[in-house]
This record gives structure tokens, sequence and C-alpha cells, in this order.
């Protein structure tokens, strides 16, 4: 019960990076105040994972997920994107060590298809998670940033388009 | 080049990932500002803003002008570019994400406590 109190503020010292290594990687990372045999279950539990993928403030609606996290299962996720088709993502798992490691493809844009791999790596009760993709090319990173994914992530741009906006404007004739 | 360009996105990247910096490059879209100015709207001290600014400039995101005592500071010619924004759009993508992933993962540290104790009797 004295968790639940605790876990807001440390909840938000936890801040996500994400740094391009290199033109066809990109680093994510995060820290999680649990063991990471529990970081691993929320990730690989179909039921769980449905739970937070898809972030509330996204506006898109997962229509099916499913997953057979085993080394060469594969995984399925649909997305509804309103007015157009809906998108799926999909790939094969071709590592799964409990606990500590994921690898897996992501076959939606064919052979183009990033390797995404995720590492769980527990010290002191807390698990930092470093979630690693690499591209085949620099184009298809960008390709992968900007797909249709992340269309729905709106008010995410906002405070960047505003900037951009008023930049441009800035710089237009004056 | 590649190495220059790479460069040159880690420096926005970083000025950018900071709040205080983004709100200074809104307020600049806006209107020009001495240092003065930024440092009172964004509740600093002037050695803090000058410090924010001096990440902006490096990054090429703002130019710095000084006409007698007051140092003016406009938006500079290094462009955000969409890759950035992307960047930034993908970040926060993971970062809602690990904000809901925080709650399901401290959903099952109670259950596992509760289990735990129930086991051992």
């Amino acid at each position: 019960m004295d968790a639940r109190k605790e876990s807001e503020p440390k909840a938000t010292m936890n801040r996500t990076t994400v740094e391009p290594k290199s033109e066809r990687e990109i680093v994510i990372t995060r820290t999680f105040n649990a063991p990471a045999r529990i970081v691993f279950e929320a990730w690989t539990k179909p039921e769980l994972f449905q739970r937070w993928w898809v972030p509330k403030s996204a506006g898109l609606t997962l229509l099916s997920y499913e997953a057979d996290v085993r080394v060469g299962g594969s995984y399925r996720l649909v997305f509804d994107r309103g007015a157009s088709e809906p998108i799926a993502f999909f790939g094969r798992y071709i590592e799964v060590t409990p606990h500590s490691r994921l690898v897996w493809t992501n076959d939606e844009s064919g052979e183009d298809g990033a390797v995404t791999t995720v590492t769980f790596e527990e010290k002191g009760g807390k698990t930092l998670l470093v979630l690693h993709e690499l591209y085949r090319t620099k184009e298809a990173r960008d390709a992968g940033l900007a797909s249709g994914a992340y269309d729905g992530m709106g008010e995410t741009f906002e405070q960047l388009d505003e900037v951009l906006v008023t930049q441009s404007a800035k710089v237009g004739p004056s | 080049m590649v190495q220059h360009s790479s460069a040159r996105l880690d420096a926005s990247f970083a000025a950018l990932s900071d709040a205080t910096r983004r709100g200074v490059l809104e307020q600049l879209g806006r209107a020009d500002a001495s240092i003065t100015e930024l440092a009172e709207k964004f509740h600093m001290t002037l050695t803090g803003m000058k410090k924010h600014v001096g990440v902006l400039e490096r990054a090429r995101l703002v130019t710095t002008e000084k006409v007698g005592r007051v140092r003016t500071c406009k938006l500079g010619p290094g462009r955000l570019s969409e890759e950035m924004a992307w960047l930034e759009g993908y970040r926060q993508l993971w970062a809602s994400r690990f904000d809901e992933l925080d709650k399901v993962v401290e959903e099952l540290k109670q259950k596992e406590n509760v289990d735990g104790r129930k086991k051992r009797k």
C-alpha cells in the first residue's frame, strides 16, 4: 500500500531518452522501479502488453494483437487508423531470453525492416530497459520514424510544430 | 560529412531535450528578446538563462547580438529538421508508452507482494 504512494513521484523521475546512435540506429532507454522479471512479464504477456503499447494519447485503437513469444514465433499488431485502412505491424522473434533479452524483426516494410533488440538489466531492484532499433538504411530509419503508426501522435508533435511554424515564418521575407 | 551532420543533429537534439529551451525557441519565434526578458519570462536567474541560450547558440538554433548593454536573442539559421521533429515525436511516444508500462509493472509488483505473503503463510 505504501508502494503505491511512493511510486507516483518516482515514476515521473524515470525519463525516456531517445538517441540516434548512427544514421541507421536509434537507442531508447528507460528505468523501471521493478525487477527485470516483472518488466519482462509485462512485455511478453499479450494481455499485459496491450495495456501499455498504445498510449491513450496516441488516438489509435488496437484492433488485435497476437504474439507467440518464442524463438521463431511471430507477432502481429493491427491498428485502426480511423478513416484510412487498418495498418498491420508484424514480424518474428529471433531471440527470447527470459528476463533479459528480446530480439524481433519488423517485417511490415519488407526486406528493409528494422531489427529491434530489447535488453532488461536489473540493478538494485530496478530495471534499465534499453531498446535498440537497427535499420538497414538511413532512409528506412527515417521512414520508420515517420511511419503510419505515429500518424495519430498528433498532440505530441504540437509543441515542436509550433516551434517549426513560427521559426519558418520568421525566416521568411520580412 | 556524415560525421558532421550527426554531430549537428546531436547538438540540436540535446538543445531540444529541455522544456525551457523549447519554450525559449517558441518565444523567440514570436519576437526577439533580451536575455533579461527571457530570464524573467521563464522565472530563471540570468546565469541560468545564459546557459540555456548558450546551448541553443551552439546548436545554431539561436543567435545573439549585443547592442550597448543588452544582448538580444533571435532565432538562428539552424532549422529544426524534420528528422529531429520525428525523433522528438518518437521520444514522446515511447515516454507515454513507458508511463503506461509503469502502471502495469506497479500492479504486477503489488500482486507479487500479496501472493508472496500468502505463499509464505
